[in-house]
C-alpha cells in the first residue's frame, strides 16, 4: 500500500523527518518497503487569469486567449480548448517549461499568431483523466493569484510516499486513516478524522436496497444512497494527484471519488449508474447455481450459491459482492445519477469466492481481512463531499442486520507482564491502548475490560490486546533474558550423531556432499531404471520436469555426475543424504512398506495429533520416518556415486565397509542378491550391473544395495566408464544397534599368525567364507583378515584362492603347535563342509 | 509349395544355429532379407497367373512373418544370454572387496594406504550443524519431522483454518495421493512444533532443522526447495524477554561478539505477539553498507510468542504455559556467511563449488 505523507497529515500532525517516520512505521509492524521522494510538480507552471478570449483569425479549432500571468501586462496564448471565460484562473506553462510528458514549451507561431506559452489541461499536468473534450483546468475562483506557482495554488507540495507491506491481520491499515492512527499512537501524537458535511436533499427518494434473507449472515451491513447531478462534477486536482501517488489512475469524477474513499478510509464502495439498474434498486443475494456475470475486468464468471452477488431490483446480477462490480451498470461519462453502495461483507465468504475465481481486487483485499462495519456513514459523506457542491444526495437506506455489540476483552496487566517480560502497571496498559482507540471500561478483580474499536476485528482475545500493548510500548524496550530452564543437559540423539558420522567418514574417503532437488521428471527416473509409477505426483508442479518426488537419490546424483562431466570434471565421488518418497505398495512392487520399519521405531514424536484421524498412523522418530500422510511413504536415504580411473563396484563396497565400521554396526555384510529378497532398500537394483551388485545387510536384514551402474544404464546417461553406486536406507541403518563397547583384556602372550589359503568356487561369497573361518578359528583367533585373493588355472575352472591370515593368541599361555594344528584342522573341516573349500596350504608365518 | 517349406526350414535352421547377436544379425539378409530365397520367390511372383500369385503371395507372407518372429525371439534370447555372460564374465564378489578393505585392523596390517585428502561437506550441512551445535549447547534438543505433511499439521493446528488469508503467505505444493486428505509438502518446519507439543511432556526446548517447500520460481534469492531451522520453547514463565534474550545469545554465538538481534512487530498466525527479527549487519557490523541498505541491520527471520490458539489445538494449557518460537532460512544464512550471490549455486552440485567450503 502506497501512502503519501501529505495524506497522513490530514489525520495527524506529523512533523518528524521521513527517516524517523519510516523507522516508526516499521517498529509498529507496518513494514516500509520503500520510501519515494516526490518533488513538487509543475516547475515553470504558474497561475494566470483569463482576460479575454478571441477567435483565431486563421483557424476554427483554436482560439486566442489573453491572460495575466502576474506580470502586469497581457500575454497572448493560442489554445485548443474553449471551456474558459474571462476571469477564470488557469495554469499557464511558460516558455521553456518541460511538461510531465517531456515536451518543452516554446514560443511559436500558430497559423500566423504568436503563442507565448500553453494553457494546461488536467491530463497535461498528469493529474487528470485522458480522453474526452479538451478542457483547460479551471481553478476555483479566488483560490489563487496570478503569477503564483500552480503547484502551490493546487496544494501540491513535494511529498514522500511510503510503500508499506500490510500484514494480513490488519485490514484497517489498508487505508491512509488506519496507518495514520497507528503512526499517531506510536509517536504519541493527536489523531482525528475530519468530518465531512452531511447534507441530505429531502426531495430525493431514499435508495431502494434490500438484503435477501439467505444472504443476511454474509452481509452484516448494506447501505444505498442516491447521488444526483454527478455528470460534470469535478473532484479536486489534489484528489487526482493523491490517487496517482497512491498508484491509481484517475478515471472520472465518480470513480475517482469512490477510489479515494476506499484508499483514505479503507471502505470499498461501488457507485452504479441508476439508469442502468432494472427497477432502480439493489438487492444482495446468493448467486444461483451456474449464474454468469461479466465482471468489470471483462471476464465472464460462473457463480454458485456460495457466492453472493449484488443484483438490481429485477434480479439481474450487476456485481460480485465485495469483490468486483459487473460490466453492465458501469459508470460512464453520461451518468447523471448514481446509486452508491457502501456495504460490509463477511470476510470468509469473500475469501472463498475470491480464491475460487482467482480474482484479486482492492475490495477483496480489504473485505477478506475485515472492514469496520461502522465506517459506512462516514464513507458516504466523504464520497459526496469529494464530488463538490454541485451534487445532491438523498437519504441513505441503511440495512444493518448483523450489527454486533462492541467486543469487550478483559486484560490482566499481570498476564501482559508474564507474556512480555515487562513490568507495566494497569494504568500503563490503559494509556497505551487508549492511543489506539481501545476504551477501558469496567474493572473486575485484577482485570480491566476493554472495549475493542470496531475497526479492529483482529482483536478478540487477551493476547491480542497484549500484542497491542507491546507494539505501542515498543518491542525494542522489551528486556533480554535467557530462560532459566536449561538446567538439563542436551545432546544430539544417537541416530543424529550416527548420521553426522556417516557424513564425516564419507568425506574422509574423499567424497563430497551434494544436495539435489526433491523434484524430478519421469524421464529422469527412467534414466536411472526406476519406475515412475511408484513416484508421488505433485499436483501443482512448477513445470513438468519437476512433477514427481524422487523415489531415490540416484537420479539426482547421476544428474550431478553428468553436469560435472559436461564441465570437464575428472574423477568424482559424490554422496547425498536426503528424504525420498514413494507411493505405498505401488505398482512397482519394489518399495518399502511391507516389512516396514514403521513398527520398529522408538516413536519419539508420537502419532497423536489431537485430531483423531486414523490416517496419520505413525509419525516420526524425530528424523527419518515413515508414513505420515495417507498415500506417501517417506524415508531417509544415503546415496553415493563415484566415477573415474580405477573406479568400479569395489569402490562402493569398500565405502560401505568404512561406514559400517565407523557406526560399529553389528554383523554388517555384503551378501549376494537373492531372488526372494524383500522390499525396501532394494529400489534401484535394476540400475545395477547384474554381475557386480550385492545387498548390504545388517543383522541379516537388507538395508541397501551396492554395485556398479549397468553398462546400458551408464550409456543412457552418457557416462563413460564404470560408475560405483551405493544406496542405503538410513532409517534402517541408523536404527541398527551398535556393538556394545566392552573392554577385552589384551593378552601379553606371543601370537602365532596362521596363513590359510582356501580354494573356493567363485560363486561362494568371500564374506561367508570369512565368517566361517572366524567362527571355526574360535576364541584363539584375535583377528582374521583376507589379505589376498589369488587366481590361477591350477586351482581349476571357476575357483580362486582366498588367502586369510589369522592371528592366534591365548590370554593365559603361549600357544603350542598342537593349538595351531587344531585351528587349522577345524577351519579346513568346517569350510570344506559348508563351502566346498579346499585348504591348499596353511602355515604359521611367525 | 514344397520348395517354399524347404526354404523356410533352411532359414529356420540358420537362425537357430546363430551363436551370438552379431552372427544372428549377419544372417538376416540370407534368412529372409534381400539375399534370401524368400525374396527371390517374391520377385518371381509377377510371372504367375493371378490365382497362383494370390496363393503363393499369401504363403510367402506367412513364411516371412514366421521367420521374423523367430528372429525376434532369437535376438532377445541371445541378448539375454550375452548380458548374462557379460555379467558372469565381469562378475565380482563384492564381499571379497569389502573384506580386503578391512585389511589391517588390530595389528595384522602390513602396510598402510596413502593418506587421501578428505572431501567436503555441503555448505548448507556445515551451517546447519553449526546452528544445531549452538542450540544444543544452550540446552535445546534437535527434533525432525516429515517433509510430506497433512493440512492439519501444516496449517490448521497452526491457527490457519481453511481460507485463512494468511495461507497466502505460503505458496504450497500439493501431492496427488489419490486419497481424500490433502497431502502437501510442508511449507515450513512448524508442523514439527505441532508434533512435538502433541506428543511430548513439557517443557520443550527444541530446534527443528529441515527441508521445506514453497512454490516460488527459483531466482537468486529464492529456491522452491530450501532449508529452514526453527526453535520452540514451551515452559512455565516464558516471556518475550526470553525470546529476545535467546536470539541475542544465539546471534552472538553465531555471528560474533557484539552482534545483536532486534525485534520488530509483525504478523504470523501461529504467534502473538509476532515479530520479525533483524541482526546486526554481518558485512559492516552495523555501520551501514550496501548489504543492509545503510541501516546496519539485516532481516533474518520471524518469531513470536506461541499463539494460545496453537496451544489449544495441541492440548497445552495456555494459562499455565507460555512459549516462543522463531525460524529462519539456513540457505540464506549460508549465503550471507560466504557472500554467495545466487542461491541456485547450492543445488547445482558443481564440484568446483562444493570443494570451496
Amino acid at each position: 500500500m502506497r501512502v503519501p505523507l501529505s495524506w497522513l497529515t490530514e489525520f495527524t500532525p506529523v512533523e518528524e523527518p521521513p527517516e524517523r517516520l519510516a523507522h516508526a512505521l516499521s517498529f509498529l509492524g507496518l513494514v516500509v518497503e520503500g520510501t519515494e521522494v516526490v518533488p513538487a510538480p509543475f516547475g515553470g507552471i504558474v497561475v494566470a487569469r483569463v482576460l479575454a478570449t478571441r477567435p483565431h483569425p486563421g483557424a476554427d479549432r483554436v482560439q486566442l486567449v489573453d491572460v495575466d500571468a502576474g506580470e502586469g501586462e497581457s500575454r497572448q496564448v493560442v489554445c485548443g480548448a474553449f471551456n474558459m471565460k474571462a476571469g477564470d484562473l488557469v495554469p499557464l506553462a511558460d516558455v521553456g517549461t518541460v511538461m510531465p510528458n517531456g515536451m518543452e514549451i516554446g514560443r511559436r507561431k500558430v497559423r500566423g499568431e504568436w503563442s507565448n506559452g500553453m494553457l494546461c489541461s488536467a491530463p497535461e499536468l498528469g493529474i487528470g483523466p485522458e480522453g474526452g473534450e479538451p478542457a483547460i483546468l479551471v481553478l476555483p475562483p479566488g483560490s489563487a493569484t496570478p503569477g503564483q506557482s500552480a503547484a502551490e495554488a493546487l496544494g501540491f507540495g513535494a511529498d514522500i510516499v511510503f510503500d508499506l507491506e500490510i500484514s494480513p491481520n490488519r485490514g484497517d491499515c489498508f487505508s491512509v486513516m488506519g496507518v495514520a492512527r497507528d503512526l499517531a499512537a506510536g509517536l504519541g501524537l493527536s489523531f482525528s478524522v475530519p468530518q465531512p458535511p452531511h447534507e441530505v436533499a429531502e426531495d430525493l427518494p431514499a435508495a431502494a436496497v434490500a438484503i435477501d434473507p439467505a444472504a443476511e449472515d454474509r452481509c452484516p451491513r448494506f447501505t444505498g444512497t442516491v447521488v444526483e447531478n454527478v455528470k460534470g462534477a469535478l473532484v479536486s486536482p489534489l484528489v487526482r494527484r493523491r490517487l496517482v501517488l497512491a498508484g491509481m489512475r484517475p478515471i472520472n469524477a465518480v470513480v475517482d471519488a469512490s477510489n479515494y474513499v476506499m484508499l483514505e478510509l479503507g471502505q470499498p464502495n461501488h457507485p452504479y449508474d441508476i439508469s442502468r439498474l432494472g427497477g432502480g434498486g439493489l438487492v444482495v443475494r446468493p448467486a444461483q447455481d451456474g449464474e454468469r456475470l461479466v465482471t468489470l475486468d471483462g471476464t465472464e464468471r460462473q457463480l454458485g450459491p456460495d457466492d453472493i452477488v449484488i443484483s438490481d431490483a429485477e434480479g439481474k446480477a450487476v456485481g460480485l459482492a465485495g469483490i468486483m462490480g459487473g460490466a453492465d451498470a458501469e459508470i460512464s461519462p453520461e451518468t447523471t445519477t448514481v446509486l452508491l453502495e457502501v456495504a460490509n461483507f463477511a470476510p470468509l465468504t469473500i475469501a472463498e469466492t475470491g480464491k475460487r475465481l482467482g480474482l484479486l481486487s482492492e475490495a477483496r483485499t480489504r473485505f477478506e481481512r475485515g472492514v469496520d462495519p461502522e465506517l459506512a456513514p462516514c464513507a458516504i459523506d466523504r464520497f459526496v463531499d469529494l464530488l463538490g457542491s454541485g451534487v445532491r444526495r438523498g437519504a441513505t437506506t441503511d440495512l444493518h442486520p448483523g450489527r454486533a455489540a462492541p467486543v469487550e476483552v478483559p486484560l490482566r496487566a499481570r498476564r501482559a507482564n508474564l507474556v512480555l517480560g515487562t513490568s507495566l502497571s494497569t494504568q500503563d496498559c490503559v494509556a497505551l491502548l487508549s492511543r489506539l482507540g481501545f476504551e477501558a471500561g469496567q474493572r473486575a478483580d485484577d482485570r480491566w475490560v476493554f472495549r475493542v474499536p470496531s475497526w479492529r476485528p483482529d482483536c478478540s482475545r487477551e493476547v491480542d490486546l497484549i500484542e497491542e500493548v507491546a507494539r505501542i510500548y515498543g518491542y525494542d524496550k522489551v528486556r533480554r533474558l535467557l530462560p532459566a530452564h536449561p538446567a538439563r543437559p542436551s545432546r544430539l540423539a544417537g541416530w543424529q550423531l550416527a548420521r553426522r558420522q556417516v557424513r564425516e567418514v564419507l568425506a574422509g574417503t574423499g567424497a563430497s556432499e551434494a544436495w539435489s532437488s526433491t523434484f524430478l521428471s519421469s524421464r529422469e527416473l527412467e534414466l536411472a531404471a526406476l519406475s515412475p509409477s511408484s513416484a508421488v505426483v505433485v499436483e501443482n508442479p512448477l513445470d513438468s520436469s519437476q512433477a514427481l518426488l524422487r523415489t531415490s537419490l540416484l537420479p539426482g546424483l547421476l544428474r550431478a555426475l553428468r553436469s560435472n562431466r559436461e564441465r570437464q570434471a575428472g574423477a568424482l565421488s559424490l554422496f547425498e543424504l536426503g528424504n525420498v518418497f514413494a507411493v505405498p505398495g505401488g505398482p512397482g512392487g519394489d518399495l518399502v512398506g511391507s516389512g516396514g520399519p514403521e513398527a520398529t521405531f522408538p516413536a519419539s514424536l508420537g502419532s497423536g495429533d489431537g485430531h483423531g484421524a486414523e490416517s496419520r498412523r505413525s509419525a516420526s522418530l524425530g528424523g527419518f520416518l515413515y508414513r505420515v500422510v495417507e498415500g506417501v511413504v517417506e524415508w531417509e536415504q544415503l546415496g553415493l556415486v563415484a566415477s573415474g580411473a580405477g573406479v568400479d563396484a569395489t569402490y562402493a563396497a569398500r565405502a560401505w565397509e568404512v561406514i559400517a565400521g565407523a557406526l560399529r554396526v553389528d554383523d554388517a555384510g555384503v551378501v549376494p542378491v537373492a531372488a526372494d529378497l524383500g522390499p525396501g532398500a532394494l529400489i534401484g537394483l535394476p540400475a545395477l550391473h547384474a554381475g557386480r551388485r550385492a545387498v548390504l545387510a545388517v543383522g541379516g536384514r537388507p538395508v541397501g544395495i551396492v554395485g556398479e551402474l549397468a553398462p546400458e544404464v551408464a550409456a543412457r546417461n552418457g557416462l563413460a566408464g564404470r560408475v560405483a553406486v551405493l544406496l542405503v536406507d538410513l532409517v534402517l541403518l541408523l536404527s541398527a544397534t551398535p556393538k556394545p563397547l566392552v573392554a577385552r583384556e589384551v593378552s601379553r602372550y606371543p601370537a602365532v599368525d596362521l596363513d590359510l589359503a582356501l580354494s573356493v568356487a567363485d560363486v561362494v561369497p568371500a564374506g561367508e567364507v570369512a565368517a566361517t573361518v572366524r567362527e571355526a578359528a574360535g576364541e584363539l583367533a584375535e583377528e582374521v583378515v583376507l589379505f589376498e585373493v589369488w587366481r590361477d588355472k591350477s586351482l581349476g575352472e571357476g575357483r580362486r584362492s582366498l588367502n586369510f591370515r589369522a592371528r592366534l593368541r591365548a590370554s593365559d599361555r603361549t600357544l603350542t603347535e598342537a593349538d595351531v594344528g587344531e585351528v587349522r584342522e577345524r577351519v579346513a573341516a568346517v569350510t570344506a563342509e559348508r563351502h566346498g573349500a579346499e585348504l591348499r596350504g596353511a602355515r604359521p608365518t611367525s | 509349395m514344397n520348395a517354399l517349406s524347404a526354404t523356410v526350414g533352411r532359414a529356420k535352421l540358420l537362425l537357430e544355429g546363430a551363436g551370438s547377436v552379431l552372427e544372428l544379425r549377419a544372417l538376416e539378409p540370407e534368412a529372409f532379407g534381400k539375399r534370401s530365397d524368400l525374396a527371390k520367390a517374391t520377385g518371381q511372383l509377377r510371372d504367375l497367373s493371378p490365382e497362383e500369385r494370390r496363393q503363393l503371395g499369401r504363403a510367402l507372407q506367412e513364411a516371412r512373418a514366421e521367420l521374423e518372429a523367430l528372429f525376434g525371439r532369437r535376438l532377445a534370447e541371445l541378448e539375454r544370454q550375452e548380458a548374462k555372460q557379460r555379467a558372469e564374465s565381469e562378475r565380482l564378489d563384492l564381499s571379497e572387496h569389502a573384506l580386503l578393505a578391512r585389511r589391517g585392523g588390530g595389528g595384522l596390517a602390513e602396510g598402510l594406504a596413502q593418506p587421501t585428502l578428505r572431501g567436503y561437506l555441503h555448505l548448507v550441512t556445515q551451517v546447519r550443524e553449526e546452528l544445531e551445535d549452538i542450540f544444543v549447547s544452550m540446552g535445546f534438543e534437535v527434533a525432525e519431522g516429515p517433509e510430506a505433511e497433512d493440512d492439519w499439521h501444516n496449517f490448521q493446528a497452526l491457527n490457519m483454518p481453511a481460507h485463512h488469508p494468511a495461507r497466502g503467505m505460503f505458496d504450497t505444493f500439493y501431492l496427488g495421493t489419490g486419497g481424500e486428505g490433502s497431502a502437501l509438502l510442508r511449507t515450513h518446519t512448524s508442523p514439527v512444533q505441532v508434533r512435538l507439543m502433541v506428543s511430548r511432556h513439557l517443557p520443550i526446548y527444541a530446534v527443528v532443522p529441515g527441508r521445506c517447500y514453497r512454490r516460488d520460481t527459483p531466482d537468486a534469492s529464492h529456491l522452491p526447495v530450501f532449508h529452514q531451522i526453527e526453535g520452540l520453547v514451551v515452559d512455565e514463565g516464558i516471556s518475550m524477554a526470553h525470546l529476545a534474550g535467546t536470539l541475542d545469545a544465539f546471534v552472538e554465538a553465531f555471528f560474533g561478539a557484539g552482534r545483536r538481534a532486534r525485534l520488530r512487530p509483525s504478523f504470523f498466525p501461529f504467534t502473538e505477539p509476532s515479530a520479525e527479527f533483524d541482526v546486526t549487519c554481518w558485512v559492516c557490523g552495523g555501520e551501514g553498507c550496501r548489504t543492509c541498505a545503510g541501516s546496519g541491520w539485516v532481516e533474518l527471520g520471524g518469531c513470536g510468542m506461541v499463539d494460545p490458539a496453537v496451544f489449544e489445538a495441541v492440548g497445552v494449557d495456555a494459562e499455565r504455559y507460555t512459549g516462543f518460537a522463531w525460524g529462519f532460512g539456513i540457505d540464506r544464512m549460508a549465503a550471507a556467511r560466504t557472500g554467495l550471490a545466487d542461491l541456485r549455486d547450492l543445488v547445482d552440485n558443481d564440484i568446483r563449488f562444493l570443494t570451496q567450503f
